[in-house]
């Protein structure tokens, strides 16, 4: 399968052209099925080719498809090409396979909509452009796929367009992506200058050759960086996640959590040979500001009251943790966090789309409660999903949580420490919207008539439909650790370190080696105070939320996300604006007067001569004569004829 | 002294300064165009003289045609002016002045 | 003899060049115009160019001047122009200027190339009269340029009668 794929952008790009085409006739809920019957092909193609790489030999598991030259510019030589390897199929089989099960998630979910065949359709484009970005062999065929997804996030996110809220936060999602796409550009141009290529073999192959300069590797690394921070919502540019929540349920799940925001991760850990050899702050710099984004975002979860902008913050927290683990080396523990990160996330998200549509889009927290009694199912894959990302053994998120923690003490104590408190506040927040949800009293009945004339508010269960994908990533959440298990001795040889040997070839250049350091040996009790960190926050919660202990501590400040984004609106609206309409006025006034000004100019010394036109005769004749004369001084006097 | 080709072409080049000076100054269009007529007989002299110097004589044939042309041009020229002061009697050139820009 | 013939002939020239210039009145102008053309046909006949000399005082005295003050008396011009005033400032000076400009200049590059011109010869084409002379290479040479100016002269005379025609109706 690997011959054929590019099926696997291809199927997508049939099912975005046929909803295209046919949308209208298809209507409900038949561009649903087709758009999911595209996204599980491609799925179908990625698995074929997954398997026909791991029958290649480890060390040339590699295989590019060029598809067309596509920029033949004399020294610029740039080709549509797709790039099958470790990391690009682990990427693509999690982007179709999750994609898949959101596709059918939101057939259920948007039904009744009127723009339902738009919704798919946009969806179908996004699938390809983030398959682009990930099977991409060169950085402008990734560039593509990322402004691709830019777009397509704008779109769903502004998808109920008619609500202004939801308008301006399309605007803000890519405006604020743009500035990442500006640093994303400019490491194109920079690598392009330095090797001549913006192909991904060429310029890793010239870092690890020693052949880019390290300041040059470092100017990359940083751009990229701009361009993930924009991309993967990291200090100071993750603004607009949070307000992304306006859109679908499924676009939040499926871009927001899963894929797009993943993209940056998945850039750095492409280009690690280049980070590798960078200058040593560079990395320091990426790991810094991942740390600081996890624990910042992680304070803010704890206050937030609607069931999706605690999810929104959690994910930034998490996108935090990976970035945290790119900067310290730890691709493969960064990689194995983003698959776990999608499935339990996906997983929640979904979970809190059932939720809101049993509740007839009810989003408020605290007019919820004892929901489990209602949505058993719904309920019980969301718990799944919350034992994983407070890593709790043996769910998933446990291991690749713990994995980071592990990079990150060896590399540096005070990152570790930083990423004990997020796990603590991780399981504490989680925990809350949990208690919040499910549990305790039904708050929904005595709200029941903001619900207008139904008479009796009763919050129901999902259509089938919507809760096959939660089983299916609840069970994935379950055993999703089993690809990445770490050397316990409980643990069988054969079952070890598999993603790790799995990615092996493409992060070995940047891939910290930690064999032997203190951390290293002390693993088993850094997993277990994991454990017991998890463990705090989760007993911590209950006995606020669920017993009545103690008091919420839920500051003003830090529901307003410590008013950063205030702060940004005021800068921007008020100084920011004041610069801006100076470049503006510079332009119609320099700019613009240059050329109004040589128009006039010219004008004012046409006004001039135009008084030469007396109109009198005898002026004239003075004019031709003067003629004469000039020609008679010329050849008598000048040219001294005779 | 005998009067050489010089003195002919001298006299020929002072006959058309004045005319000229004549076509500048003055404001009759009638007399302007006498002026203009000064200037063409101070060319034709000037083409009679370098014939007989030459003994060439294409400088007489062409004179022959400067005087033809000069009669045709009087009469249209004249039709013109006839035409335009039929409208205006009394006016000068200076007042014929819609060329103005 | 020949030096007085000259003198007299450019005497009569420039003197009714100057008169063309300076008199008010325009019929006193057209006199000055007919002095000089005179002159000029005894220029010619010095120079032997007698068929130029003929055709000047019939063409050029005879109907060109005569037309003139035809055209003087229909339109009632002949009212003295005032010479005192100069309507266009720096007319007058600047006219003065170019043309004495132009005068010196010609008259002082044609003094200076004297050598180049060296002696008049006074011999004309052997045996051919004047006006023998000027018929051959009139019909032969530049027949051409004969028939064309013919054409000119009528062009120019039908030209003229549509021009200065009244209209019927609209004219008053």
């Amino acid at each position: 399968m690997l011959d054929v794929i590019w099926l696997v952008p291809a199927l997508p790009l049939v099912g975005f052209l046929a909803i295209l085409l046919f949308g209208r006739r298809l209507g409900e809920p038949g561009a649903g099925y087709v758009a999911a019957a595209a996204v599980l092909g491609a799925f179908v193609v990625t698995v074929g080719a997954f398997f026909d790489l791991l029958s290649l030999d480890e060390h040339h598991r590699e295989h590019v498809s060029v598809l067309f030259s596509w920029v033949p510019v004399s020294s610029l030589q740039i080709d549509m090409a797709l790039l099958a390897d470790p990391l690009s199929i682990t990427m693509a089989l999690f982007v179709t396979g999750i994609g898949f099960l959101i596709h059918l998630f939101a057939i259920g979910y948007m039904h009744g909509d009127p723009k339902f065949s738009k919704f798919f359709l946009y969806l179908n484009l996004f699938v390809l452009s983030m398959l682009m970005l990930v099977l991409g062999e060169n950085l402008l065929v990734t560039f593509l796929g990322w402004e691709g997804v830019g777009a397509c996030s704008y779109f769903l996110i502004s998808f109920w367009h008619t609500r202004e809220s939801a308008a301006t936060a399309g605007k803000k999602a890519f405006v604020t992506n743009r500035i990442g796409d500006w640093g994303v550009m400019l490491a194109m141009f920079l690598g392009f200058q330095a090797v001549g290529s913006v192909s991904y073999s060429a310029l890793n192959g010239a870092a690890e050759s020693g052949a880019l300069a390290s300041s040059t590797a470092t100017g990359i690394a940083l751009l990229l960086f701009v361009g993930a921070a924009g991309k993967s919502a990291q200090l100071p540019l993750y603004l607009w996640l949070p307000d992304a929540m306006e859109g679908p349920t499924p676009v939040s799940a499926l871009i927001h959590a899963a894929t797009m925001v993943t993209a940056g991760v998945f850039l750095m850990t492409r280009m690690n040979p280049v980070i590798a050899a960078s200058a040593d702050y560079a990395p320091q710099i990426i790991a810094w500001v991942g740390a600081l984004t996890a624990l910042f975002a992680a304070t803010i979860a704890v206050a937030q009251h609607d069931i999706k902008k605690v999810l929104a913050y959690s994910t930034v927290s998490q996108l935090g943790y990976m970035f945290l683990a790119v900067g310290t080396g730890a691709y493969v523990a960064a990689v194995f966090h983003m698959v776990t990160h999608a499935f339990f996330k996906a997983l929640m998200f979904l979970g809190s789309g059932s939720v809101i549509h049993g509740m007839h889009h009810e989003q408020d927290m605290r007019r919820m409660g004892a929901l489990r009694t209602v949505m058993p199912i719904t309920a019980g894959t969301f718990i799944i999903g919350w034992l994983a990302i407070a890593g709790v053994p043996p769910f998933a998120g446990f291991w690749s949580k713990d994995e980071i923690l592990l990079f990150t003490l060896a590399s540096s104590p005070v990152l570790y420490v930083i990423g004990l408190v997020t796990a603590v506040l991780t399981a504490f927040y989680m925990t809350r919207q949990v208690v919040m949800v499910f549990f305790g009293e039904a708050r929904w009945e005595s709200h029941a008539d903001d619900h207008g004339a139904h008479g009796e508010f009763r919050p129901h269960e999902s259509p089938p439909i919507m809760l096959f994908p939660l089983v299916v990533l609840a069970g994935l959440s379950v055993v999703g650790g089993v690809i990445q298990l770490p050397s316990f001795g409980i643990i069988p040889d054969g079952w070890r370190h598999r993603l790790e040997d799995w990615l092996h070839p493409v992060v070995e250049p940047g891939e910290a080696v930690i064999k032997g350091t203190a951390a290293y040996d002390a693993k088993s009790w850094l997993a277990l105070l994991a454990i017991a960190c998890a463990v705090l926050g989760i007993a911590a919660a209950i006995a606020v939320y669920a017993k009545g202990r103690a008091k919420p501590f839920e500051p003003e400040l830090l529901a307003r996300g410590w008013r950063y984004d205030e702060t940004v609106s005021a800068f921007m609206g008020g100084p920011g604006r004041r610069a801006f309409d100076a470049v503006a006025r510079f332009d119609s006034g320099v700019v613009d007067g240059a050329v109004t000004g040589t128009a006039s100019g010219v004008r004012s010394v046409a006004e001039r001569l135009r008084r030469g036109q007396t109109g009198f005769v005898r002026n004239y004749s003075a004019v031709v004569v003067a003629g004469v004369l000039g020609i008679l001084i010329w050849f008598v006097i000048i040219r001294g004829v005779l | 002294m005998e009067p050489t080709t010089t003195s002919y072409l001298v006299l020929a080049a002072l006959l058309f300064g004045i005319g000229a000076t004549g076509l500048m100054i003055r404001r009759n269009p009638l007399v302007m165009f006498m002026c203009i007529e000064l200037m063409l007989n101070a060319v034709n002299l000037t083409f009679v003289a370098l014939a007989t110097r030459f003994s060439d004589i294409d400088g007489q044939t062409a004179v022959f045609f400067v005087m033809v042309v000069a009669a045709a041009e009087v009469v249209v020229g004249l039709g013109i002016i006839i035409s335009i002061m039929r409208r205006r009697p009394g006016a000068t050139v200076d007042d014929l002045a819609e060329l103005k820009g | 003899m020949e030096l007085i013939v000259f003198v007299l002939a450019s005497a009569m020239v420039l003197s009714g060049a100057i008169g063309v210039v300076l008199f008010r009145n325009p019929v006193h102008a057209a006199l000055g115009l007919v002095l000089t053309l005179f002159g000029v046909a005894v220029h010619f006949v010095s120079m032997e160019a007698h068929f130029l000399a003929a055709v000047q005082v019939i063409v050029y005295a005879g109907a060109i001047v005569v037309l003139f003050l035809f055209v003087i008396m229909l339109l009632g011009v002949d009212r003295a122009e005032d010479l005192t005033i100069e309507p266009l400032k720096l007319q007058r000076p600047v006219a003065i200027v170019l043309g004495a400009g132009v005068t010196v200049l010609v008259a002082g590059a044609v003094v200076r190339g004297a050598d180049t011109l060296g002696r008049e010869t006074n011999a004309s084409a052997p045996g051919d009269s004047n006006i023998r002379a000027l018929a051959r290479s009139l019909y032969s040479d530049h027949v051409l340029a004969f028939e064309l100016t013919s054409v000119l002269l009528i062009v120019a005379v039908a030209g003229t009668v549509v021009l200065t025609r009244r209209l019927k109706k609209s004219e008053g």
